[in-house]
């Protein structure tokens, strides 16, 4: 052991952190079955009974990660991630479906979902492509590469659909942010979420004309006066006959292809005067985010009829208001708001729920398992939950950034990212504000897999941490 | 790595405001807004089914035959029980205190099973009466955990039909397990058109949550009724089945056992569908059923079988009109083929006998006098035509064309317990007779004895057959269902593939045995006026008297009915299913009976062939 002075004591208080989330939502699932009627303290054909086993297993786990040489993890990385590629090409074959999602293998009474795997896998492979010597984001051929790690097993996971666990890889976002990406693509990607959601809520054509205008303004104020006018000019010439062909002619198309041709003229005076005098080099950029929004726009009605299944269409519309089903797909939300909301400030007390017992509440030891939380610990309690999360992604944030090697700083952005994918979209849609996406919450929700996935995540980096000073490479 | 950049910052921030916007919502959810709290206290809010009238039934009259009673059941949410006065509640109710304890214990149980649930409300106690209802709802203050919900039973305008209405019951498990809509408790259609048409009659479910106070009073709508669903009521449908000369067969066929069906030939819908005995249907509603069925299902006349469709039996002579069509498109036999009887067929030791009857006799005389002779050199000149290669080839064609006319199979009419009758084929004998037989070996079959079997309603669907000469549709009893087109399997022809002309000297012998001079089979169908032209036959019995059996179809060349008759025991065809089958024709196209044949109605009414079976043995 040549390198063991470099070694310290692994991070005590993130393992504090993960024995409290693990034990409090030991605790919830405990309370999500128990029968207040047939009070049986422990049965061991329960939940609770079989999430303990998985517990167990963990800290098995735990204990082989913390005796396993850093480097392993480093230099299997790409393995890692073939080997669960494969797993997920397998499940896609010979998968056992449940729920919809044909997501799991199942082996006599073992039931597995590579899905929860993967993340690790993915993050390991990122952590490795991202900490070659003179990767950087600027290079095409680095940005596509690293893209590529990303969207294959996002896309396997699609075709097994399960469309909630394959949009936490969209979280990698983040890293690749904070490892360099332009920050455009943040700004982009913010952007084009409030546009889908926009676009099912306001007609096409005023969210394309929002779009132009917001644009326009933008270059306004960046200085590039000059040209705008006569782009402005031109833009409306050329809207005034196609809007009076659309209007007099029965043509039968939507109304936003109306605007794109003055938009067209626009963009090209636009272009040609800052291409031809060399000035406002800003130009092109915004106008390639405004074509982007406005293709945006049209395809994401093709997106939500054609891509997205009903119930995945009608769960977003409940959402957004469009839809008032209070017994249908709202209902889960519903329920699950009553049964927090009736938690008050102390909450009904351990064991106390109502609301959460008798199937009120629907998958409520998985998905649903902080409406339990909500009723029975109140305000309190769910607000510290929320920030035991807090803490635990920014003391996950505080460790990357200490590491020595990029490796395990890459890594442990992704294990922050990944958790506050997990934490936003669960506890968002258990109280009304994301849509109903079935995703565990981390360390509480019932289930081997996705605990057992986790905990290696979470694991692995506190062991990178431990020889932050060893692996510089 | 110095220090911590700015896009690490950024992220964190975007990390602790998505942390604030929860607390935040959290705490208006949980602390600011108490209109969840208040719709969760501990089910404040109740949820109360509202059960939808189950759609009624007509007959093709536009009579009404199946329509809806109001009943009450005492709802229990069992958390929400306080200690009660028990006597009171029982008398009440007017039950003793025994069924009172019994029921608890049973409730105590289903919990514990997890079959009902102490939150929710489940039935207490089924079925009111009307008294019952008002002296409970009186006292219903007093008993904390319980209130009343109504919901509906059937109701029978006529004690008739029970056979194709069929009744409604509880669920079971296994039907719970199979459909999500029904809960513990519902009720659904088991048999007849109530089975059948089920999703039809059954409508919608809806759900009217209710506001409860602590002591378990209804305080109004739960948020202003908003959540409510209203329940649909279910489709009203209409019968093709004729109420009356339902009844009127009904009334023929008492004290006898068998069954009549008459379908429209024209439509394939079917007129009446009787099975005897019968039994009055109002016996199977709500708390009566679970008395009386018991001992209907113990009777030894099986009154619950339907035996329109789902006995079997040998179809007789009614099938040489059969093999006669299948001789003809064969081409091994002409109308002009003439044979001769001698009291019956003789070959190589095997004889079937015959009646006494003019000879030689031709085609028409031949389903005229109903000869077994001629068909057994008939049935034989099919088997063994040389154009087929052996009598498993010739046999297997034989039993396509079977099969083409309706026989064999389920003929997919909307009764979900229709039999499917039996044709054997080939293969069948190979077995029976280890490969080693012919032509005479099946001989039987000429006659329509021996191995095949139909029901009465494949036979009621050959006379409408016939009556079409060669073509019929799936017959069925449905004629209109509210705001729903029927199933297009009841609209297709179903082709025969015999051709036309050779439905001309069948249908020739079919009048003539009834018109015809002295030695015709069915002289007593006569009726003034209508050309019905009819088939008998009787079917030999190994368990006693054999069955009469009658196919008819009225008029001649413009067929409004076609009929099957099947008295079980009843001896020759013209004996019991002629007259039968004559006046239900009568009564349906005339809609009274020729004084002239008053004797003929008598005596049908009259014949006892149950009871006098019975003082034989
Ligand atoms: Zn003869």
């Amino acid at each position: 052991m040549p390198n063991r002075k470099y070694n310290r004591s692994i991070d005590w208080l993130t393992v504090g952190l993960y024995s409290l989330l693990v034990l409090f939502g030991w605790l919830n699932i405990y309370a999500a079955n128990f029968n207040p009627e047939n009070p049986i303290f422990f049965d061991t054909s329960h939940e609770y009974f079989k999430q303990l086993v998985w517990i167990g297993f963990s800290l098995l786990f735990v204990g082989m990660i913390v005796i396993t040489d850093s480097k392993f993890y480093v230099e299997f990385s790409y393995i890692f991630y073939g080997i669960t590629i494969l797993l997920l090409v397998i499940v896609l074959l010979f998968g056992k479906e449940i729920n919809g999602a044909k997501s799991w293998f199942e082996i006599g009474p073992i039931r597995f979902q590579p899905a929860e795997l993967s993340k690790m896998a993915t993050n390991l492979a990122i952590a490795r492509a991202l900490s070659r010597y003179g990767f950087t984001f600027s290079k095409t051929s680095n940005l596509l590469k690293a893209a590529f790690i990303v969207l294959l097993p996002m896309l396997l996971i699609l075709l097994q659909n399960d469309t909630g666990s394959a949009l936490v890889y969209s979280v990698f976002i983040i890293v690749f942010y904070r490892e360099g990406l332009t920050g455009y693509v943040l700004t982009f990607g913010f952007i084009a979420a409030v546009v889908a959601v926009l676009t099912l809520i306001v007609p096409n054509a005023t969210i394309i004309g929002i779009i132009v205008l917001a644009i326009l303004l933008i270059l306004y104020f960046k200085g590039a006066r000059a040209a705008l006018l006569k782009a402005v000019i031109i833009g409306g010439l050329v809207l005034a006959p196609s809007y009076a062909l659309y209007r007099f002619v029965p043509l039968n198309i939507k109304a936003e292809y109306v605007l794109i041709p003055a938009i067209a003229g626009l963009s090209i005076h636009l272009l040609y005067t800052t291409l031809s005098k060399r000035f406002n080099k800003f130009v092109p950029t915004y106008l390639l985010i405004l074509w982007s929004a406005i293709l945006l726009t049209v395809s994401a009605d093709y997106f939500f009829e054609d891509v997205l299944s009903d119930y995945q269409r009608t769960r977003i519309n409940v959402l957004l208001g469009i839809e008032q089903d209070p017994l249908g797909a709202g209902y889960n939300v519903n329920q699950s708001k009553i049964a927090i909301g009736s938690g008050g400030l102390y909450g009904k007390g351990y064991l106390q729920g109502t609301q959460t017992k008798f199937n009120f509440v629907p998958e409520q030891s998985t998905d649903f398992i902080y409406c339990t939380v909500g009723e029975e610990w109140g305000f309190i309690g769910s607000t510290s939950v929320v920030l035991l999360f807090v803490f635990l992604l920014l003391r996950l944030l505080y460790l990357a950034e200490k590491q020595h090697s990029t490796f395990s700083r890459v890594y442990g952005y992704g294990v922050a990212a990944i958790f506050f994918f997990h934490f936003a979209i669960n506890i968002g849609m258990t109280i009304g504000l994301a849509p109903v996406i079935g995703i565990p919450l981390p360390f509480f929700s019932y289930g081997g897999s996705s605990l057992w996935g986790f905990t290696l995540l979470l694991f692995i980096f506190l062991k990178l941490d431990m020889n932050r000073a060893e692996l510089i490479r | 790595m110095g220090g911590i950049n700015n896009r690490t910052i950024l992220i964190a921030g975007i990390i602790m405001s998505l942390a604030l916007i929860f607390i935040a919502k959290l705490f208006i959810l949980q602390v600011y807004d108490t209109s969840y709290k208040f719709s969760a206290v501990s089910n404040t809010r109740r949820e109360v089914t509202q059960y939808p009238s189950r759609g009624l039934v007509y007959d093709r009259n536009g009579k009404l035959l199946v329509s809806n009673q109001a009943v009450y059941d005492v709802m229990v949410v069992p958390r929400d029980i306080v200690p009660f006065d028990s006597i009171d509640f029982c008398q009440s109710l007017n039950i003793s205190i025994e069924q009172l304890r019994e029921r608890f214990v049973q409730m105590r149980k289903d919990i514990r099973s997890r079959k009902i649930s102490t939150y929710k409300p489940s039935v207490f106690f089924k079925q009111l009466s009307a008294e019952q209802y008002g002296n409970f709802q009186e006292k219903l203050y007093k008993f904390k955990g319980f209130f009343v919900q109504g919901r509906t039973l059937r109701k029978y305008e006529y004690p008739t039909a029970a056979h194709v209405l069929g009744y409604v019951g509880e669920i079971n498990e296994q039907q719970l397990k199979d459909d999500a809509y029904y809960t513990p408790g519902d009720y659904l259609g088991i048999s007849g058109i109530e089975q059948t048409y089920e999703h039809e009659l059954r409508g919608k479910k809806g759900v009217k949550y209710m506001l409860v106070d602590v002591h378990g009073r209804e305080k109004g709508a739960f948020k202003e009724g908003r959540h409510d669903t209203a329940a649909i009521a279910g489709k009203n449908i209409t019968l093709s089945l004729d109420i009356e000369l339902q009844q009127y067969g009904e009334q023929l066929m008492q004290n006898k056992v068998g069954s009549i069906v008459a379908i429209e030939p024209a439509s394939g819908e079917i007129l009446s569908l009787i099975s005897a005995p019968n039994y009055d249907p109002s016996l199977l509603i709500g708390r009566d059923r679970s008395k009386n069925f018991p001992v209907l299902l113990t009777d030894s006349l099986k009154p619950l079988l339907n035996r329109a469709v789902q006995s079997s039996y040998p179809p007789g002579s009614t099938f040489k009109t059969i093999n006669a069509l299948i001789g003809l498109q064969e081409g091994v036999l002409k109308p002009y083929t003439t044979h001769e009887c001698f009291m019956g067929y003789f070959a190589r030791g095997l004889s079937v006998g015959c009646h006494p009857h003019d000879s030689p006799l031709n085609l028409t005389q031949s389903i005229q006098h109903s000869c077994n002779a001629y068909y057994c050199y008939e049935f034989r000149n099919i088997l063994d035509n040389p154009k087929y290669g052996s009598i498993q080839e010739s046999f297997n064609a034989w039993k396509d064309y079977a099969v083409k006319f309706g026989f064999g199979y389920k003929l997919g009419a909307d009764f979900h317990n229709e039999s499917r009758g039996f044709i054997p084929n080939a293969d069948w004998f190979d077995r029976v007779y280890r490969k080693s037989w012919n032509s005479l070996t099946v001989i039987s079959l000429s006659i329509g004895q021996g191995e095949i079997l139909t029901t009465p309603l494949q036979m009621a669907n050959m006379a409408a057959m016939l009556a079409n000469r060669g073509q019929y549709f799936t017959p069925h009893i449905i004629k209109n269902i509210e705001d729903k087109s029927l199933d297009d399997t009841f609209r297709k022809i179903h082709d025969t593939g015999i051709d036309v002309q050779h439905f001309a000297p069948i249908v020739n012998g079919m009048e003539l045995a009834v018109w015809g001079g002295a030695g015709s089979t069915a002289r007593i169908a006569q009726i003034p006026g209508i050309s019905i032209c009819g088939k008998t036959g009787t079917a030999q019995n190994p368990h006693g008297d054999d069955h009469s059996i009658f196919i008819a179809f009225a008029p001649k060349d413009d067929p409004q009915i076609a009929i099957a008759v099947y008295v079980e025991n009843g001896g020759f065809g013209a004996t019991w299913g002629a007259p039968i089958a004559s006046l239900m024709v009568e009564k349906y196209l005339n809609d009274t009976i020729h004084p002239g044949r008053k004797w003929i109605e008598k005596r049908m009414l009259e014949g006892d062939l149950i009871n006098a079976k019975q003082k034989i043995q």
